[in-house]
């Protein structure tokens, strides 16, 4: 039997969606005000899914201790309070909510093995929000 | 009576005294000290008060008073950084507080032309947790 189990965190930080081989029209055309020179930020929540079978030991499929401490190492510590622009894994690539979240999801990844990490979704506004996955259902019952 | 119309921006800041040093800075400030900067999605709140028009049964035009939120604070805020961009925060730190009391600054004196009705509060969310309100007088 899989269960998935899923817990929210939020972080703070700014960003500016920019391509250096662009002309400044070219740039304006592709991310209108989110090119805007100086950057701007958003509250952004971040909803991690990990699955796998219940431990019958605990009931549970991760201790929600040893996800926070994981999360908080590898992707709160990293990115709250900060300027995404900022950070070496943007410095070759835009910091769309699209990237973030597939970044997000390879950073998590190794933290949380042998638990399997099932999805990531990263919302940047209540309106706008990201998801990546790299497993089914069907791998997951196979990894158990 | 009272009225809210809520509206919503994104931006980013950072919180840092020019006549502190750096040391000082980020013992004060901490993470919002660093000056790379980070971001929020505030949601505002501007609170308006009068009589209920008889012939309209409106305190104030809320599609009029959407385009006022709209000119004189969402084209100045939305997707900017506050500190480097907002002519109010060059010189004051675009703290929660600052913000509502610059928001009050920039709506109050237009509210009387619409109707009756008067400019009662101004509240910033920086996140769902956290809050400043405004309602004139002394800050």
């Amino acid at each position: 039997m899989i269960a998935h189990f899923s817990r929210r965190y939020t972080f703070s930080a700014s960003h500016r969606l920019h391509v250096d081989h662009l002309s400044a029209e070219q740039n304006r055309a592709a991310f209108g005000k989110c090119n805007n020179p100086h950057g701007h930020g958003h509250n952004y929540i971040l909803q991690v899914t990990v699955c796998g079978p219940v431990d019958p030991a605990t009931g549970m499929v991760l201790n929600m201790a040893t996800l926070d401490a994981a999360v908080h190492a590898s992707i709160l510590d990293r990115f709250d309070h900060q300027n995404l622009n900022y950070d070496p894994i943007f410095a070759a690539q835009t910091s769309t909510t699209e990237n973030l979240c597939c970044e997000i999801f390879h950073l998590l990844k190794p933290a949380l093995a042998p638990v399997l990490l099932h999805s990531v979704r990263v919302e940047e506004t209540e309106n706008n929000f990201f998801e990546y996955s790299e497993i089914s259902p069907a791998s997951a019952l196979h990894a158990a | 009576m009272q009225i809210t119309r809520r509206a919503t921006f994104s931006a980013s800041h950072y919180y840092w005294n020019p006549d502190w040093s750096p040391e000082q800075n980020l013992a004060v400030f901490g993470k919002c000290a660093n000056r790379a900067g980070h971001g929020h999605n505030y949601t505002l709140e501007v609170t308006v008060s009068g009589s209920v028009d008889a012939v309209t049964g409106f305190i104030v035009d809320l599609k009029w008073l959407k385009d006022l939120i709209e000119h004189e604070v969402l084209d100045v805020y939305d997707h900017r950084h506050l500190n480097l961009e907002v002519p109010e925060f060059a010189h004051t730190i675009p703290t929660t507080e600052n913000i509502a009391i610059a928001i009050w600054n920039r709506l109050a004196p237009a509210i009387p032309s619409a109707s009756s009705a008067r400019l009662t509060s101004v509240r910033v969310y920086e996140t769902p947790e956290i809050f400043a309100e405004f309602r004139g007088g002394l800050a």
